[in-house]
């Protein structure tokens, strides 16, 4: 009976704990199955099929196969260069107007609005309740000839100003280079709202304080307190603004014109209308390798080493 | 009895801080009301009250966060009382430290000197860091410091400015008790050093009268009394005083007549003794109050020395170098009484005593104030942040 006993006492100290700890250190991986499955089959499986056509050669007719024709590349690149570099200037252009515009709006949010606070955010949210496309055609509607700000540019003699500057085609705004940054602002402004709201509204504002109580008037404590702690958010909304515009083709489509064409449109077209797959695919890879590396040389010089 | 005034017959040196009737109103409620002080340079001086007495509104009046309603803040000659935060010579060690999370610590030391655009500021800022004895953690962030680290560097951020007033907001109220006795003595030791201006804020009498030169106790919005911590404790001027700073036996009795240099009191039947100096109502009915730890207990008769009461122990607690015993006398009110464990046998509830006193170790206060003024509000802890 003892020596039973004694038998079967080690079994319990030695064995239960080892599948223990063995199931916790698998938790983890368990928990990432779900979403590395998902990355999986909806990113790396496409992503390698998008790299593979980029490679091919052939017609929709006979089929393609994998050629390894690198050329595809330099051609797609020399044809749509123009559009390629337009399209970065563009997204960089609302990303800055983003920030000159939903800066103050996010700080107003955070700071400055009380009990309207709530009201405020739900009206930065509430275009998302209608479509995308809606609200780009809205701006057709807002900029069209003959519209009052039209009328206000021309009054003021702003358009010729917008003109000389290259930004507009003759007396009118629609289809251009203008109306496409103005529809490309304005449909990521959430973007950049949002985050720069958050990362705002954390900032203490006995840090402020005591910021003034050392001597730093109030543009001083914003320039070294308040505008380095929103860092995490204008890096983010800058991101969330440029990647996005970067690759827009709606924009350009409804507002602008065959001289502001940006290679979102292209890949759209070489896609879906010429059935050129290789060369879309090829031109996607190249925008999106351009991305990835802008934003890994933007992310190290903001310095945001405490993001997120 | 109420805004005690200052010694008088001293001219105003170049850096005192005087503030002339300042009062502050938000909506109906006063939290200062028409505060007449003056603070002379050099001194090391604390504002004394309960939450919400009006201390911290006083604080941030000084240091240009809050403007007052009416009344005026001098430094020197020099009127301050609409100036920005910014343009006043004056620093502020923070209740919640508000150190600058996104800069190392010798920047967070620097900041004040770079806005004004000083020379040499790391070096000033090093010598402030010694000063506080933490000059190894000077490339740190302040989230890698603890409370109490904290606390220094916030001190230094302010110490290093040289203002011509250092306010400190309850900076020690985030300690534990250890660090926060430890930190008093640092304090008092920096003040001596630098030879600044301290004006201290706390609710913790303890910590006023370690620290202090001279007190203020404030209390709904304007000062009871002012004094060095010694005079405050030994002849308070309120009933507030006499409770919030220790604890008091206050008696009701009425003034009879007078015995030489003392004031007589008859206090149910029994005739006590108190100089007339201590006597703050000349006549009529007054509050007498003596200190518990003032009290003899005798058993049995024993000379008559000053002034007795003969009761009976109801209750005794030891705690380590005293024991204080509740003594209730002929018309059942309890007082308190210490006694030093100097070897004396330990008396049992029950037992028949006398008390006794001198008579220079009483005080009599005027019979109008509410016994109980200022008892049970000394510990409360004030909320990190609160602006009362």
């Amino acid at each position: 009976m003892t020596a039973l006993a004694h038998g079967v006492a080690p079994g319990p100290d030695t064995g239960t704990p080892a599948p223990a700890a063995r199931s916790g250190r698998k938790t983890p991986y368990l928990l990432l199955l779900p979403g590395m499955l998902w990355l999986a089959v909806f990113f790396a499986v496409p992503m390698a099929f998008l790299a593979s056509t980029s490679l091919q050669t052939g017609s929709l007719e006979q089929g393609y196969v994998l050629t390894w024709h690198v050329q595809t590349y330099v051609d797609a690149l020399q044809a749509y260069w123009p559009q390629f570099t337009r399209s970065i200037g563009y997204a960089a252009s609302a990303t800055v107007l983003g920030v000159l515009i939903g800066y103050p709006l996010a700080y107003a949010i955070a700071f400055k609005a009380g009990r309207w606070k709530n009201v405020l955010l739900v009206m930065v949210i509430a275009p998302f309740f209608t479509s995308f496309l809606i609200r780009t055609l809205a701006w057709q509607t807002i900029l069209t000839n003959n519209g009052p700000v039209v009328k206000f540019f021309q009054a003021t003699h702003l358009i010729d100003l917008m003109q000389f500057l290259g930004l507009t085609n003759n007396d009118q705004l629609m289809a251009s280079k203008f109306a496409v940054i103005c529809g490309l602002t304005y449909n990521f402004l959430p973007f950049m709202t949002l985050p720069l709201y958050a990362s705002l509204e954390r900032v203490d504002q006995r840090l402020l304080e005591a910021a003034g109580d050392l001597y730093a008037s109030p543009f001083t404590g914003f320039r070294k307190i308040t505008l380095p702690l929103s860092m995490p958010g204008l890096v983010a909304g800058t991101l969330l603004t440029f990647i996005p515009a970067c690759g827009d083709y709606i924009n350009s489509k409804l507002l602008g014109s065959t001289n502001t064409t940006m290679i979102g449109q292209v890949i759209d077209g070489q896609f879906l209308r010429v059935l050129d797959y290789p060369t879309a695919a090829a031109l996607s890879f190249v925008l999106m390798v351009t991305i990835v590396v802008l934003v890994a040389v933007y992310v190290r010089r903001a310095g945001t080493e405490e993001l997120v | 009895m109420t805004g005690q005034s200052q010694p008088s017959g001293r001219a105003t040196a170049d850096g005192d801080l005087r503030l002339v009737s300042l009062t502050k109103t938000f909506g109906s409620f006063t939290a200062v009301d028409d505060l007449d002080l003056t603070i002379p340079q050099g001194s090391f001086f604390a504002l004394l009250g309960p939450s919400g007495c009006g201390k911290t509104t006083t604080l941030r009046m000084v240091a240009g966060l809050e403007r007052p309603t009416a009344g005026h803040v001098f430094i020197g000659e020099h009127d301050i009382t609409l100036t920005k935060p910014y343009q006043r010579p004056v620093n502020t060690v923070f209740q919640s430290y508000a150190l600058f999370p996104h800069l190392s610590i010798i920047e967070n030391v620097e900041f004040g000197l770079r806005r004004r655009g000083m020379k040499n500021t790391r070096r000033t800022a090093m010598e402030a860091l010694e000063l506080v004895q933490l000059p190894q953690l000077a490339d740190r962030r302040p989230g890698q410091l603890s409370g109490g680290q904290q606390q220094r560097i916030a001190l230094a951020r302010a110490i290093v400015n040289r203002p011509s007033v250092l306010l400190l907001d309850e900076p020690l109220g985030a300690l534990d008790l250890k660090l926060r006795r430890q930190m008093q003595i640092e304090l008092k030791r920096i003040q001596l050093e630098v030879g600044l201006t301290f004006v201290h804020v706390t609710h913790d009498q303890e910590e006023a009268m370690t620290m202090a030169d001279t007190i203020a106790v404030m209390n709904a919005g304007v000062i009871e009394q002012l004094g060095d911590p010694a005079e405050l404790y030994e002849r308070p001027h309120t009933t507030f005083v006499a409770n919030f700073l220790g604890q008091s036996n206050l008696l009701p009795g009425a003034v009879t007549g007078s015995d030489g240099e003392n004031v007589v009191v008859d206090v149910r039947g029994q005739s006590l003794r108190v100089p007339r100096s201590r006597c703050s109502a000349p006549d009529g009915a007054v509050w007498f109050g003596v200190r518990p730890e003032k009290l003899r207990i005798v058993t049995g008769g024993g000379g008559v020395t000053g002034n007795q009461l003969s009761g009976t122990v109801t209750d005794a607690s030891f705690t380590g170098v005293s024991t204080q015993y509740l003594v209730k006398l002929g018309w059942d009110q309890e007082i308190t009484v210490v006694q030093q464990n100097d070897g004396t046998p330990p008396l049992r509830p029950g037992q028949q005593v006398t008390v006794q006193w001198a008579p220079e170790h009483g005080f009599a206060l005027g019979a109008d104030q509410d016994a109980h003024a200022g008892e049970d509000v000394s510990d409360e802890a004030l909320p990190v942040g609160a602006v009362p």
